[in-house]
């Protein structure tokens, strides 16, 4: 490792900020893992086939609302974090892995506006 | 420096095509690129996913346009196929979630044996698949 690190020197590519996103992963995951059960457990101890009125109804208490907003916020950093980890072990051209980037936040950001509109019919 | 530590053999990866088929990769390592593959699988219908809870969540009739997407299907793509890509979302999700609960576990216990890597990767597999056809059955009504 070069002991200049700034200037022309300075590495700007690689994940050298790795702890925040390896904390932030697993943070975020743990999060989503209660929402998940919550939900599945709801899903799995209905008998027969889900209703409109069921599935409709786990999602319309406020605290469920609040707690889905969170999960999707969750999603989005958990997700981001694993792509960029992907783009970073594929693709070596910095200007691809750039607009790959660019590309899968203007996706993630899309999905969790969408989301979000979707669960308070904005 | 003697000439043979000089001249090292250099692996580029050339031949990766033809070299990856011919791994042996142990079950950790299924796990762990399986958990890569769920996890971009995911990303990439993420859309889908998020159209499937607009349309469920709405209202009865839109929930009725949801489900009708498993029989009558979705412009020109049967509703089976449909059905086949909501069951590779399902196990993309429960290996995705089982193989994390396994890093979660080697993170937490910080000396975890070669054996446990294996045992481990064996029950994420057998899980998620077992879950897989428990949750496909339910979704769609065998039970």
């Amino acid at each position: 490792m070069s002991s200049v690190n700034y200037g022309s020197k300075r590495i700007v590519t690689g994940a050298g900020y790795g702890f925040r996103d390896w904390l932030a992963q697993r943070v975020t995951a743990l999060l989503m893992a209660l929402f998940t059960l919550i939900v599945l457990a709801q899903v799995i101890f209905t008998s027969g086939p889900i209703g409109y009125e069921q599935w409709a109804g786990i999602f319309a208490a406020q605290w469920m609302k609040v707690l889905t907003f969170c999960v999707i916020v969750a999603m989005l950093m958990h997700v981001w974090v694993g792509i960029r980890d992907i783009w970073m072990d594929y693709i070596k051209p910095v200007g691809v892995r750039l607009g790959l980037h660019i590309a899968s936040i203007v996706w993630l950001v899309g999905c969790a506006g969408w989301a979000i509109q979707v669960l308070w019919r904005l | 420096m003697t000439e043979l530590a000089r001249k090292r053999p250099e692996f580029r990866n050339i031949n990766a095509l033809t070299d990856l088929p011919s791994y042996r990769l142990p079950a950790a390592g299924w796990v762990s690129i399986l958990h890569r593959v769920s996890g971009a699988l995911m990303f990439v219908l993420m859309p889908f996913i998020i159209w499937m809870f607009d349309n469920s969540i709405t209202s009865e009739f839109s929930y009725a346009k949801f489900t009708a997407i498993f029989t009558v299907g979705c412009g020109f793509l049967p509703g089976w196929m449909m059905k086949l890509v909501a069951l590779a979302l399902v196990w993309a999700y429960l290996h995705h979630f089982i193989a994390g609960l396994r890093h979660l576990y080697m993170d937490a216990h910080h000396a975890v044996s070669k054996e446990f890597g294996k045992s481990s990767a064996m029950v994420t597999l057998s899980l998620s698949i077992a879950l897989t056809l428990v949750l496909g059955a339910k979704l769609f009504g065998l039970y």
